[in-house]
């Protein structure tokens, strides 16, 4: 498998002062829509919040919907455990989401952009307000007819995802909703809506920024450019590192590890546990392990029965509550294990559980409840007699 | 637009089918069956229980039938392995957090989990019990409906109805995740919140979360009373219903037998709150002929037009919550079941020399907001609680079997007299439009002398499930006492189903309409499709219980309110007139401003 060493690069927070973000901005729609998302689909970018789907697919999707409203909806929504990347470039380039926004907007037909941001982010709200009144600002100076608003989530982790985070902008409980249709066809107030992750959105003004070639340049063939993660746990170094995508995760660990690495969790709650002896064979991207950014490392001292436990607590709290499998299967999951650990349960049962998230896995309604079986499998599978005895 | 065509193949079967059709439904015309739990035809999609899953080709995840439509090439499987496993898994966790005590369940056989439960079998109940204590305390504080927590499967049924169909949203989703719940504002008992006591969310709940309370064993108690004189009236729709329950067709009307049953179960007097439908038109529509008088003879600008029917108790809480600075429109008669009791404790008593303390007065009804009425305390003129038991059709089918009586082979019996009499224009209150028909054939008659000007007294324009319906009826030829309406066109409007209503009061409430009088009946479709009647309900059963209410009405002899002769009997020897001094005391109420918080 193609991989690349790890490489520290410096494009999210990176400022160019000869073409700031407005400036990018004021140089692309001067191209055509058709040919920025050409650029788009030839930088190879996907989306960074984790599920990874093709950015210039889903704009041009957009922009081939037939409709007089469509919104560009910016999800900063940033809840999964572990992930705190979006929180640090909503505080220092901002501006860089807002240019990748209007972009998006002038793409697809666009003139409302909204930021939901997750209802823990609340401190930033006044200062993210006055930097989108002062961007709007230049926005209309440049007659370009496109304003963003921001919006507030109430701290469900739910609302991150798409679909519920429309029902909580519309002001109902945050359900995720059936699918299709998609957001490109009908999503916030039922119009074609793009919503892409706060790290894609600076991505997208980046490339408009510096051409597809550099951003493409970098990677590997399915998982082009470079990625903010977000790295936590057992290492001296915490913090948020900007890395080239495609990257084993021995190198990861050689640079983050505290020497005693038993295990990383990759890609949050809803991602997975990679132990030791597979850290050499384990890709950093859509070809191996992909991952919203989240990099959580455990070392020898860390059980991991309390790891699964803990994200399972998590679960049961966060499912929407809507769905069976999801709502009834995390707390079977949780009891589960708990039981199994006090003997009332054998070994074996673990198997059922196994079974059952394979249900819950093409069974629930969104990437919640179908997310589950990951941390849970990759936990038991790899981690079986911590959590038995 | 016009519709696109779509084949796909459900278990290898081609079908082509309207762009926009679920699998579910598709698969239905293939006459597979994909079980559903949150499914249910009057509602909206919601797509929450994941029963109805089934395996599409190529996709990475289940869809669930309901929820997806179809697409061209699709080639679906309702019944592949992974479809099972994921089936039974969904149903084993749904009896995981269920309090399957279904032996003692006032639903057992009746329960839509338990079904799917036999079709399983589950002998190795492999998931751990999630069932809370705190949920197995029961909400009883309502007269009408009952909440059991432990039973409710989160399907969200009952929130969509009281919502979508009713525009109440007296019940409601809190919470997420495992504390995740139907419940009321402020977690409120349900006597306390705006319920309307429709019953329409109990029509709808899959097992035993909301049920009618019951009080079949206090009926039973009363009947084996020798000291209790127990008297009993029966509801226009319930005898187009309670056939459903007792194994006869949907649609078949039953009369003559629930009036055999009632006389088997030990009821000392089978009557008919038909009867008093036909009253409910003397007093409501001379209520209606003085309202207009007032208002174009005298201009008193007092006067309340619209006059709004009152005779549905959901319909009337829901106004009394809602739209409280409407509550003087509503006409102050007693629905028929009030003024029934009302009647029965006072007038009948003395003729059938019975001491009213010792009566008991049970109604069958296919409602359960009928259970709040008779326990208002405006519901006491007669000196006592004017009815004393309300009892769903529902109920009383259980009764019947409980008391052995092979419903089916029952010859037909006819009621017993005084208050027993009635009319077809008292049958039609039983669906939508029908005390308006009713009404406008006999006011019509009394201000021209002349009959209706519609085919065999059937008006049309009222009938039918649309859900605002209008008319206008241009009166001429006018007696001379009512000249002054000669020319007048007389407008109404009936609407069924309180949001159907909300979006009739709204248009009033903003004016610009011109309607003199307005039905509304609180339950879809009107009382055939009330809180009482059996489970299940569609559209297509509401319409075959209407098209019964319809045939008893052409099968009666006499089919308007005024020619009946008990009512001119209790007219001449009790009340003297309509809205007279008696009738006043005995027939008719006043309303309640209820706050919506």
């Amino acid at each position: 498998m193609e991989q690349k060493p790890l490489k520290k690069i410096d494009i999210i927070f990176g400022w160019d002062e000869k073409c700031t973000p407005i400036q990018v901005v004021e140089k692309t729609v001067k191209k055509t829509a058709d040919s920025i998302i050409l650029d788009m689909i030839d930088s190879g970018l996907k989306g960074r919040g984790g599920a990874g789907f093709p950015t210039g697919l889903k704009w041009k999707f957009c922009r081939n919907e037939e409709a007089e409203i469509k919104y560009v909806i910016c999800n900063a929504d940033e809840g999964e455990p572990g992930t705190f990347k979006d929180r640090e470039i909503l505080d220092r380039v901002p501006e860089k989401i807002f240019s990748g926004m209007t972009i998006c907007g002038f793409v697809i037909g666009a003139c409302e952009g909204y930021m939901y941001v997750r209802g823990e982010y609340n401190f930033m709200l006044k200062t993210l307000q006055q930097k989108i009144d002062i961007f709007n600002k230049q926005l209309q100076g440049l007659k370009i007819d496109f304003q963003i608003f921001l919006r507030s989530g109430s701290g469900a982790y739910v609302c991150g995802e798409e679909s519920a985070l429309f029902e909580s902008m519309e002001g109902h409980r945050g359900e995720p909703r059936n699918k299709p249709p998609y957001p490109t066809v009908a999503g916030y107030n039922g119009k074609p809506t793009v919503i892409n992750n706060v790290e894609t959105l600076v991505y997208t003004s980046e490339i408009c920024r510096m051409g597809p070639e550099q951003f493409k340049a970098l990677g590997t063939q399915d998982s082009r450019g470079s990625k903010v993660f977000s790295v936590s746990g057992d290492t001296p170094i915490a913090g948020i590192y900007e890395l080239e995508l495609g990257m084993p995760l021995k190198d990861f660990v050689d640079e983050f590890g505290d020497g005693d690495t038993k295990a990383i969790q990759v890609g949050g709650a809803s991602g997975f546990c990679v132990p030791r002896k597979k850290f050499n064979d384990t890709i950093i991207g859509f070809e191996g392990i992909p991952t919203g950014g989240s990099m959580m490392i455990f070392n020898s001292s860390r059980s991991m029965y309390n790891v699964l436990h803990d994200y399972l607590e998590f679960f049961t709290e966060e499912s929407c509550g809507q769905c069976t499998p999801c709502r009834i299967g995390c707390q079977q999951l949780l009891k589960g294990i708990e039981s199994v650990k006090k003997g009332e349960r054998p070994p074996t049962y673990l198997d059922n559980l196994k079974r059952l998230t394979a249900t819950m896995k093409i069974a629930a309604k969104c990437g919640l409840g179908q997310s589950v079986a990951n941390p849970f499998t990759s936990i038991v599978d790899n981690f079986r007699e911590e959590i038995i005895y | 637009m016009s519709k696109y065509m779509v084949n796909l193949k459900i278990n290898n079967t081609p079908i082509q089918v309207e762009e926009g059709t679920t699998i579910l439904d598709a698969a239905r015309r293939l006459n597979f069956r994909i079980p559903t739990l949150c499914n249910h035809p009057d509602l909206s999609v919601a797509g929450n229980c994941r029963v109805c899953v089934v395996e599409v080709k190529g996709a990475r995840l289940l869809a669930a039938s309901c929820a997806t439509p179809v697409s061209e090439g699709m080639e679906v499987n309702t019944n592949s392995e992974k479809v099972r496993i994921a089936r039974k898994h969904i149903v084993e966790l749904l009896l995981s957090e269920h309090n399957a005590d279904c032996t003692k369940c006032f639903k057992n056989g009746h329960c839509e989990l338990q079904e799917l439960a036999s079709e399983y079998r589950f002998g190795d109940h492999i998931f751990i019990d999630l069932v809370k204590v705190k949920d197995k305390v029961l909400d009883i504080s309502s007269p009408s409906i009952t909440k059991d927590s432990s039973k409710c499967i989160r399907c969200q049924r009952c929130v969509r109805t009281c919502t979508e169909l009713q525009s109440v949203s007296a019940l409601a989703v809190i919470n997420k995740g495992d504390h995740q719940t139907i419940s009321t504002f402020l977690n409120k008992p349900l006597n306390d919140v705006v319920c309307t006591n429709c019953g329409q969310c109990i029509n709808r709940c899959p097992t035993g979360a909301l049920y009618e309370r019951n009080y079949i064993e206090d009926v039973w108690h009363a009947i084996y009373d020798p000291n209790k004189f127990v008297v009993v009236e029966t509801a226009p729709a319930t005898r187009v219903a309670l056939g459903e329950d007792l194994g006869i067709d949907t649609g078949q009307r039953v009369t003559g037998k629930m009036v055999a049953a009632l006389r088997k179960m030990g009821f000392n007097k089978v009557l008919d709150t038909d009867f008093t439908a036909d009253l409910t038109i003397m007093e409501e529509g001379t209520e209606l002929l003085t309202r207009l008088k007032k208002a174009i003879v005298d201009k008193d600008d007092t006067v309340r037009l619209p006059m709004m029917t009152s005779c549905s108790p959901g319909w009337v809480k829901y106004q009394e919550h809602m739209y409280p600075e409407m509550i003087e429109n509503l006409s102050s008669c007693k629905s028929p079941q009030q003024m029934f009791g009302a009647l029965a404790k006072t007038y009948y008593a003395d003729k059938i020399n019975i001491k009213a303390e010792n009566m008991v007065v049970v109604s069958i009804m296919p409602c359960t907001a009928k259970k709040f009425e008779c326990n208002r305390p405006e519901m006491r003129d007669s000196g006592f609680k004017d009815v004393d038991y309300v009892l769903t059709t529902r109920e009383l089918a259980m009764m019947i079997k409980q008391a052995g009586i092979e419903f089916d082979k029952l010859e037909d019996e006819q009621y017993d007299s005084t208050l027993g009499e009635s009319t077809g224009a008292a049958v039609i209150f039983g669906t939508t439009g029908g005390v308006m028909e009713a009404a406008l054939r006999t006011a019509y008659e009394i201000i021209t002398g002349n009959e209706v000007p519609f085919t065999n007294l059937n008006i049309q324009p009222v009938r039918g499930m649309e859900g605002v319906k209008e008319a206008s009826i241009k009166i001429k030829n006018t007696k001379p006492e009512w000249n002054f309406l000669e020319g007048v066109e007389l407008n109404v409007a009936v609407a069924h189903g309180l949001a159907n209503a909300k979006a009739l009061m709204d248009a009033v409430k903003s004016g610009g309409t011109k309607y003199h009088f307005i039905e509304v009946m609180g339950c879809p479709g009107g009382c055939i499709g009330g809180g009482g009647q059996p489970i299940p309900t569609s559209a297509e059963i509401r319409k075959r219980r209407a098209e019964a209410i319809y045939a008893e009405d052409m099968g009666k002899p006499i089919r308007k309110s005024h020619e009946n002769p008990e009512v001119a009997e209790v007219y001449k020897d009790y009340l003297t007139l309509p809205l007279g001094h008696k009738s006043h005391e005995l027939l008719h109420t006043h309303y309640k401003v209820r706050k919506r918080y």
